[in-house]
């Protein structure tokens, strides 16, 4: 759910990325926070365990500047991706306008992307979304490593939607600003049509 | 369910404003917020420069929200007021409307028993508002969906 204020025009929103445990949404985030116009950008909360796993999420803001007036902000979240984290996730969903599915490539994990591409489904569901409709990106994380699956295999894992999707290296950022200026422009347009109703 | 957006006009800010102005000096605050439950800060009254008012949002949405379902887990709707106790300062924080949370941030010179005593006056007056703000919000964009594909793309120039 957008947030408009048309007293100090604003238009706020909120974008989740999602995946398994380890699939590198922190990673996202941080590459994001780095790069960054620090005037675009407010300070990175993590909420993480002393191993630095996310324990609750990661939370950036983002001002991109202003169309016809309005000022547009972007609060990027990050979901806890370990299995037991799960309450934390569904929370961490609640009112979202956009998600970046965050998969890692490596064949080894290729079960715990579909487990959380079935998992966001759910969650999205128990919170009142249409997980068809909503506005999401895919990003294949770890291009760089080997070993990964290829692209053909896990697009027909986790794509079957048909919803835009990127090749990504989070650690050199690769794909990753791809990714976010996609998804803005999904929630946009999304909030253009005056939303999933 | 719908996820349509939330709208709040000048009137309905103006006036969630001005309540929150008379929350600020009735409970003797040092600062008030008023923030939406997904994270995002409606208005604030006080002193609230020195304060990552967006951090401040974000953490109390997270704050509420992990409790709501620690609440659940024992059978309850939620636990709709919290206390935190600092050294020096304190913060209270209560859901209103079902949707806002009301952050309030003061130190020795006010009370907890003051604070949840005027928190309770401003509640219903913020509800008040906020009903009239959802019904106006609901009835149309208000502009929003002008936005061409075209003012979406300037913003990555």
């Amino acid at each position: 759910m957008s947030f408009i204020n048309y007293s100090s025009r604003e238009i706020n929103c909120k974008i989740v990325y999602y995946g398994p445990g380890l699939c590198g949404k922190t990673t996202n985030l941080q590459f994001i926070y780095k790069r960054m116009n620090p005037e675009a950008r407010g300070k990175m909360i993590s909420l993480a365990t002393e191993s630095e796993r996310t324990l609750f999420f990661d939370f950036l803001p983002l001002s991109l500047g202003e169309i016809r007036g309005f000022k547009t902000r972007f609060h990027l979240y990050t979901v806890p991706g370990q299995v037991f984290y799960d309450a934390s996730r569904r929370l961490i969903l609640r009112g979202v306008d956009g998600v970046v599915f965050c998969a890692d490539s490596q064949l080894t994990r290729v079960d715990a992307n579909e487990e959380s591409m079935e998992n966001l489904r759910v969650n999205l569901r128990e919170q009142g979304y249409d997980p068809d409709r909503l506005p999401m990106v895919i990003q294949y994380n770890k291009r760089d490593l080997p070993n990964v699956a290829s692209l053909a295999e896990l697009h027909a894992l986790l794509n079957r939607r048909n919803v835009p999707e990127f090749e990504a290296s989070a650690t050199t950022g690769i794909g990753v600003f791809e990714t976010l200026k996609t998804v803005i422009k999904l929630v946009l347009i999304d909030l253009k049509r005056g939303g999933r109703q | 369910m719908s996820q349509g957006n939330f709208i709040l006009r000048e009137p309905e800010y103006e006036a969630l404003l001005s309540i929150l102005r008379k929350l600020l000096a009735d409970a003797s605050a040092k600062v008030v917020f008023l923030v939406d439950k997904n994270g995002t800060l409606l208005a604030s009254a006080g002193d609230a420069v020195g304060f990552d008012t967006t951090s401040l949002a974000s953490l109390a949405a997270g704050n509420i929200a992990a409790t709501g379902g620690l609440a659940n887990l024992i059978g309850e709707k939620e636990f709709s007021i919290l206390f935190h106790e600092g050294e020096r300062d304190n913060m209270h924080l209560s859901v209103v409307a079902e949707r806002l949370i009301l952050v309030i941030v003061f130190d020795r010179r006010s009370s907890v028993g003051l604070v949840r005593l005027r928190v309770r006056q401003a509640t219903a007056r913020l509800a008040a508002v906020m009903a009239t703000a959802v019904a106006a919000g609901d009835a149309e964009l208000g502009g929003v969906e002008e936005l061409t594909e075209a003012d979406i793309e300037s913003l990555f120039k």
